[in-house]
């Protein structure tokens, strides 16, 4: 049993990953906010298998937060965003997919590179997702970089969240409670404010592409 | 009275702090002008006369410590009130009794709202004050005297509308900034890894002789930016004449001492190793300080400007004292060394005092006539004749003129000048005479100064026709003003009570006191070593003195009144003479300007002889000012430029920037 649980824990690790680089070649951003809505499930059936597996009951709570969190409420915020913004069909144009991805998979063995001493110390049943849960987080941040468009920055930024509390669950069970909790409710309102920069950043510029940021810049 | 047994005085002192924050407070709350200068102001000084008893009372007593329960969780506030703090207490209350009564008359005419923010800054600044000199820890000491120095920058900057007011302060907070990094580095090196920033644990921390030289410089370079000392005395001319009246004598009598007590409270109460050299330093620094204030104070035109020279000067000798001290602690003559250490205090003392009283002067001579130019006052005499002699009181006291006190502090200090040839070194036996030379020259040059600056405000006839409209000070400023002038003359004419009153301080710092050979031939009669080698008495000169004065007036009275008569003056060829042409502040330091030309940057503009509307400038600029603080001002601005290049306006790249921190901070973790 426990070993079963072990593989399936990294069975859904392998599919964050994953989802990971596919959020990071995806051009179309509402293709993007639904693959972040699938990592926030696939982050929640983890949590849950952890929370059984190791029999640590406020991990369901984790758990039920990241569902109606994650995968429901910012999902349907960023679709609402998107229809009110009108830029639902939007087509972002990345530089050069490959060379990005060749970037990703060398972050990732740096990652796993990493964690390999992190997880030789823990005993948890999760101790070798942990380079998993980095890598996914340094590739979030690679595509906030590689992003030029408000929307799916933020989305980066999100799932960069994502990759940090699968880190925290899989390190040591997860945050305590209070934490969680206080991280959530940051990331909720941090939603909300972002939302708001949006319109006032497009009735500025007329376009949410963040290039035209740079007239800001004092000379 | 079961109260009143356990009350120590540090209660009473921290009770006072406690009520100055609430008088703040309720100041900014009221913002009505009348309340705030008819309550709120004498209640601050009723606050300040009660700090200043328990301080009185706790010199020689035993040393109170406290913890506050206040501060971050784990590192509480310390308090302390041992002899050194306590007199330096004693200071700031008896001179802020009359600051504050002053300011109840001096802010009559502000409006409400910026008089209320005013109230509650002054208050402020009086309680950090008084916490400075209380802390324990270097936290509690670091938040005191940063809360000093924004308090005091926000009341330099009441008039924020002037341009040139905001630049003053400006440079104000910058040179304080740049010294409280010096002073936080210093205990820094202090704790000596103990990783516990409380005194105590610096008191018991035995540094190497390398890093207690290390904490000695970076201590006196920190505390040297807030009182003044060269090169970091730039802030004082600037910040000065920019603030109200009251704040300035609350600044340059109080608050530069406070970079004294810290000074002190390091060399020679934190730090056990003591080494020759560091007295010699600031020995050196303190003359050149108190030379190039006095010089500058003697070519200045504005009023304010100049007691801010003088101020530079004071802080000079005083600091000439600190060295003298160290210098005999380091050799281990610490009879010599508190002789030094008390004229040091003295001098402190007096200073708080006398600046205190000219500067509020000033204050009173600003709002009778608007004018600070020296250029165009004169003859207030006349019209002001109260604030006229409670002023000669001032002067005559910081020209160091017995009987008042700045006499005695700098006698005192020559005298220990003049006992110094037992040195175990033979260059300093013969640079220390040159020393006391450079001191003699400073005091007489303010004597100078002090001529210049009471003869061409009050004296001869007004430059201008405003001034005739000059009208006298009210009861508070009066009260004020009183108080700091008989603070002058008592200090002055009781000399051996002062003395016995800073034996504790000594005692404690140095294990020694003056105290008893002082008043070895009684307390009438002060004996700094010997009576055969120097005495002075105060009292018996005072009475001959004013023995003297009431006999002259009686001659002049009864021989020569008679035929007395007032005629016009010989004209010397010019049938229309005005006021303007007296002797000016200009033309009165001009001697002294033609002398020490090379060490000040004279700019003037000399009209033609047949300019129809003739007009002249002149003005003496601080030459440090090009030599010191334009050049690193440009390598910053050059520096600030290169790292302005960072700054793309992209966010990729500030992403790109964290990005590559955090993968360059995870690879060195692992």
């Amino acid at each position: 049993m426990e070993n079963f649980s072990g593989q399936l824990i990294n069975l859904f690790a392998a599919l964050l990953l994953l989802i990971s680089f596919g959020m990071l070649s995806q051009r179309r951003v509402l293709s993007l906010i639904n693959l972040f809505a699938l990592q926030g499930l696939m982050l929640t059936i983890s949590t849950v298998i952890v929370a059984y597996s190791s029999h640590q009951h406020h991990l369901y709570y984790s758990a039920a937060l990241t569902l109606v969190l994650k995968v429901i409420i910012l999902p349907w915020i960023l679709h609402r965003l998107m229809r009110k913004l009108n830029v639902k069909w939007d087509i972002e144009t990345l530089f050069n997919i490959p060379t990005t991805m060749l970037v990703g998979i060398a972050l990732v063995v740096f990652a796993f590179n990493l964690a390999a001493p992190i997880s030789m110390m823990g005993g948890a049943i999760t101790k070798s997702t942990l380079g998993i849960a980095m890598a996914s987080v340094l590739l979030s941040f690679l595509m906030m970089i590689t992003r030029s468009k408000a929307v799916p920055q933020v989305i980066g930024f999100l799932a960069m969240e994502n990759g940090l509390f699968f880190a925290a669950t899989s390190a040591t069970y997860g945050m305590p409670m209070v934490v969680e909790l206080g991280i959530a409710l940051d990331v909720l309102v941090g939603m909300f404010i972002l939302g708001i920069f949006f319109f006032q950043i497009r009735e500025t510029f007329d376009s949410l592409d963040l290039k035209h940021m740079e007239k800001l810049k004092e000379d | 009275m079961i109260f009143a047994s356990t009350l120590l005085p540090i209660d009473v002192t921290f009770g006072v702090i406690v009520y100055w924050l609430l008088l703040g407070l309720a100041g900014l709350l009221l913002q009505n002008t009348r309340a705030i200068t008819q309550y709120i102001f004498p209640a601050g000084a009723l606050g300040a006369l009660i700090l200043a008893a328990a301080a009185l009372g706790s010199l020689g007593g035993a040393v109170n410590v406290a913890v506050l329960p206040l501060g971050l969780p784990d590192l509480p506030f310390h308090l302390r009130l041992d002899a050194l703090s306590a007199f330096f207490l004693l200071l700031l209350g008896a001179a802020s009794i009359g600051i504050s009564l002053y300011s109840a008359g001096y802010f009559r005419d502000m409006p409400g709202n910026t008089l209320g923010l005013l109230c509650f800054e002054y208050h402020v600044f009086l309680a950090s004050m008084a916490l400075v000199l209380m802390a324990d820890d270097a936290y509690m000491f670091m938040v005191a005297w940063e809360t000093m120095a924004l308090s005091s920058y926000f009341l330099v900057t009441t008039d924020h509308k002037v341009p040139e007011i905001r630049q003053a302060g400006f440079i104000y907070l910058l040179v304080a900034h740049v010294g409280a990094i010096a002073i936080l580095m210093c205990f820094g090196v202090m704790q000596g890894g103990h990783g516990d920033y409380t005194f105590a644990t610096m008191r018991s921390a035995h540094l190497t002789e390398f890093w207690s030289s290390v904490t000695f410089l970076l201590a006196l370079f920190g505390f040297g930016a807030k009182a003044g000392i060269l090169p970091l005395h730039i802030w004082l001319p600037e910040a000065h004449p920019a603030a109200p009246s009251p704040v300035s004598a609350l600044m340059s009598g109080i608050m530069l001492k406070t970079a004294i007590y810290g000074i002190l409270r390091v060399s020679l109460d934190l730090l056990d190793a003591h080494i020759w050299w560091w007295g010699v330093l600031a020995l050196t620094l303190g003359l050149i300080t108190a030379l190039f204030g006095v010089i500058f104070a003697a070519v200045q035109t504005d009023m304010k400007r100049l007691l801010a020279y003088s101020s530079i000067e004071n802080i000079g000798i005083i600091l000439v004292g600190i060295g003298l001290a160290l210098t005999f602690h380091a050799f281990e003559k610490d009879a010599l060394a508190a002789l030094a250490l008390t004229a040091t205090l003295y001098h402190a003392l007096n200073h708080a005092f006398m600046k205190g009283l000219l500067f509020i002067g000033t204050g009173s001579v600003l709002h009778a006539t608007g004018e600070r130019n020296l250029g165009k006052l004169g003859g207030l005499i006349h019209h002001m004749p109260k604030l006229a002699l409670l002023m000669l009181v001032g002067a005559l006291a910081i020209a160091g003129l017995p009987p008042l006190n700045g006499f005695v502090s700098e006698w005192l200090l020559l005298q220990a000048f003049l006992l110094s040839p037992g040195l175990p070194h033979s260059y300093l036996n013969m640079l220390i005479p040159v020393a006391a030379a450079a001191l003699v020259l400073a005091s007489a040059l303010s004597g100078y100064v002090m001529v210049k600056f009471y003869g061409v405000i009050f004296l001869g006839q007004p430059r201008e026709k405003t001034l005739h409209e000059a009208h006298d000070i009210g009861i508070f400023e009066r009260l004020g003003l009183t108080w700091l002038a008989l603070g002058c003359i008592l200090l002055g004419v009781f000399p051996v009570f002062v003395i016995l009153l800073i034996d504790p301080v000594t005692q404690m710092l140095l294990g020694q006191t003056l105290g008893s050979t002082a008043a070895q031939t009684g307390w009438l009669l002060l004996t700094p070593i010997q009576p055969e080698r120097a005495s002075y008495s105060p009292l018996i000169l005072f009475l001959i003195i004013v023995v003297g004065v009431i006999f002259t007036i009686f001659l002049v009275k009864k021989f020569y009144h008679g035929r007395l008569r007032r005629g016009p003056a010989w004209d010397c060829g010019f049938p229309e003479q005005t006021a303007r042409m007296q002797d000016t502040a200009e033309g009165f330091g001009q001697p002294i300007r033609q002398i020490f030309e090379p060490f000040l940057g004279v700019t003037r503009i000399v009209p033609s002889p047949f300019d129809k509307k003739p007009h002249y400038h002149g003005e003496s600029r601080d030459r440090l000012w090009n030599l010191l603080y334009l050049p690193i001002a440009r390598v910053t601005e050059k520096i600030s430029v290169m790292v302005g290049k960072l700054q793309h306006g992209r966010i990729h790249v500030y992403l790109l920037y964290s990005f590559v921190t955090l993968l360059a901070l995870l690879a060195f973790i692992r």
